[in-house]
């Protein structure tokens, strides 16, 4: 790998400051490329894009892009686990796999040279988090057929830090090591940082008093409130990171120091806002769907992929310098939406409840179950030091008014059970937040 | 006598209130006095042991969520008019009663009535003036 000697000493890439009209032309110089490439290499893209009497010449500008045909989650199913693969695989050297919600897990490929764009970018998010060389990350995601792991460790490498292979899990063992080890900067996904921050408490360990300055979170959708418990109860800024597996992995967009919106790698991911109901194209500024098509990518070009996250892309320049646009952080996916009783609730709008009301996130579970005909939502709460009380009456009073607060929030009736402590369900990575049992 | 009392939170299912217990009984720690508050969902298991500190790390250490909460131990004679004594002496004050609980004590002459009130000092000063006995902390372990 001699590339990554060679990056060491650059901590910002000019790529994140070009001049919009050059950025631009860039774009559209790897657009048509990426299409012909798809079109000779991929038959699902190319049987698409007869289907509406197009030929890769008949994309001139970045905006006959939406000309296309996106390209969904199912469809990297539907030809599992090669079958959307444009290089051969002897010129393949790595995949990986995300963990589908159900049945067969959905393969991801990389050329040596889509390894080195994923370094590059993850350089230049480290970057704009203010990491460099010296730092010392714990790269706690997990490591393995995920993304998360290598993604974070090989560019936190490239940048020249020093990078402790934790993976995932062994939480006391993370809080030693994170102690011991002067660690500096910590990757992970923020619900098992807060699993961190509140295991350190336990422990006696104040995170606030080592040397530990900043965290790069992602992986899952978080909110604002959140984040400012985490860079309050661990002294350390909390970045959010934002890829995914199908894309390229983590490094598709970061926060810079403004924390003010993700800048999105655009000379490598073509970002668009569509209605997630019709398809269409939203002017900027407004919420939608992400699109992302993948400028650069060799093994497994995406074109017009679908991710199901919900953002908005922010109209102006930001005041950190960089001309890459901005998106807002992705507070919730259009799939993570639940209808109950019709109504459309998101996880994140019970998480900003929950974090009024105790100062910091207790662990949750959304249970939803269906008696006759009607479908019941339950958040099961765990106790925890502050909100557990003495006396019966102060316990079903903080029930009570929990529930109110859902409710005016969600529009639904919400039962509130409080359950022991550490007694719910949680993976290493991504919480388990909801549960629907109304279908079985 | 302000006495301290350890309440452990637990979920109204079957098997909730055995590993609390199991855990103390390993420890050779021995329950004085034990009351169990219960809801539809939840309950809240309120114990006496001597050495309140080390029962609490113990329970704390096997992730149980526990409050130590200043109680009143009463000690009363064991006959009928023993406690309506005592909450006369509160009669016409603020002071309210949170929960209390009950059990013999001694050769079965005596009882100790465990209270929890709002304004504990109010309380133990109110009783106190009316002559009403409070139990030493050691007396309880007799």
């Amino acid at each position: 790998m001699p590339k990554v000697v060679e990056s060491v000493f650059q901590p910002a890439s000019a790529l994140d400051y070009l001049p919009r009209p050059e950025l631009e032309r860039l774009q559209l110089h790897r657009l048509r490329a990426v299409v012909k490439r798809a079109w000779d290499q991929v038959p699902l893209f190319r049987s698409r894009m007869e289907g509406r009497g197009l030929v890769p010449e008949d994309i001139r500008s970045l905006g006959d892009v939406s000309a296309l045909a996106f390209t969904v989650k199912a469809d990297l199913r539907d030809t599992y686990p090669f079958g959307l693969f444009a290089s051969p695989m002897q010129d393949i050297v790595r995949l990986h796999a995300s963990s589908g919600t159900t049945g067969k897990p959905i393969v991801v490929a990389y050329t040596r040279a889509d390894l080195e764009v994923w370094s590059s970018v993850m350089v230049r998010s480290f970057a704009a988090c203010g990491l460099h060389h010296g730092d010392i990350v714990q790269n706690a995601y997990g490591y393995g057929l995920f993304t998360g792991g290598l993604g974070a460790h090989y560019g936190a490498e490239s940048l020249g830090a020093t990078v402790i292979p934790i993976s995932g899990g062994n939480t006391d063992r993370q809080i030693m090591v994170m102690s011991d080890f002067k660690v500096t900067a910590v990757c992970c996904t923020p619900s098992y940082f807060l699993h961190l921050v509140d295991r350190a408490s336990e422990l006696g360990v104040d995170l606030r008093k080592l040397p530990v300055r900043a965290g790069v979170f992602g992986a899952e959708p978080w909110t604002e409130a959140m984040r400012r418990h985490i860079e309050e109860a661990a002294g350390i800024k909390a970045f959010d990171i934002y890829g995914l597996s199908e894309i390229i992995g983590p490094g598709v967009a970061i926060e810079c120091e403004r924390q003010d919106g993700l800048h999105i790698f655009e000379d490598h991911f073509y970002p668009e806002i569509v209605d997630p109901e019709t398809g269409q194209n939203l002017p900027e500024g407004e919420e939608g769907e992400l699109v992302l098509t993948t400028l650069s990518k060799q093994a497994m070009p995406l074109i017009r992929y679908r991710t199901r996250d919900i953002t908005a892309l922010v109209p102006g320049a930001c005041a950190c310098g960089r001309t890459l646009r901005r998106m807002r952080r992705i507070g919730r996916r259009s799939d993570d939406m639940l209808i109950v009783r019709g109504v459309n609730v998101f996880p994140s709008q019970i998480e900003t409840v929950l974090l009024e009301f105790e100062g910091t996130l207790p662990h949750y579970q959304i249970i939803l179950t269906r008696e006759h005909g009607l479908d019941q939502m339950e958040i099961q709460v765990e106790v925890t030091a502050h909100m557990f009380s003495d006396t019966v009456g102060a316990l079903e009073s903080l029930q009570d008014k929990l529930a109110e607060a859902m409710e005016r929030v969600l529009q639904i009736r919400v039962q509130i059970v409080l359950v022991e402590p550490r007694t719910l369900q949680r993976s290493e990575g991504k919480a388990r937040r909801v549960v629907d049992r109304r279908l079985s | 006598m302000k006495i301290i009392q350890l309440s452990v939170f637990a979920e109204n299912k079957p098997g909730h209130i055995v590993a609390p217990c199991r855990l103390l009984a390993a420890a050779g720690v021995n329950i004085r006095a034990l009351c169990l508050a219960d809801t539809q969902r939840f309950g809240i298991l309120r114990i006496i042991v001597r050495d309140w500190r080390a029962a609490a790390k113990l329970l704390e250490e096997a992730g149980f969520l526990v409050k130590p909460t200043e109680v009143l131990a009463i000690e009363v004679p064991d006959r009928p008019g023993g406690l309506a004594r005592v909450l006369e002496a509160l009669e016409g004050t603020s002071i309210n009663i949170e929960y209390m609980y009950a059990f013999p004590f001694g050769r079965g002459e005596k009882a100790v009535l465990i209270f929890r009130f709002n304004d504990p000092d109010a309380a133990l000063e109110k009783l106190q003036s009316a002559g009403i006995g409070m139990l030493a902390r050691e007396e309880l372990w007799e």
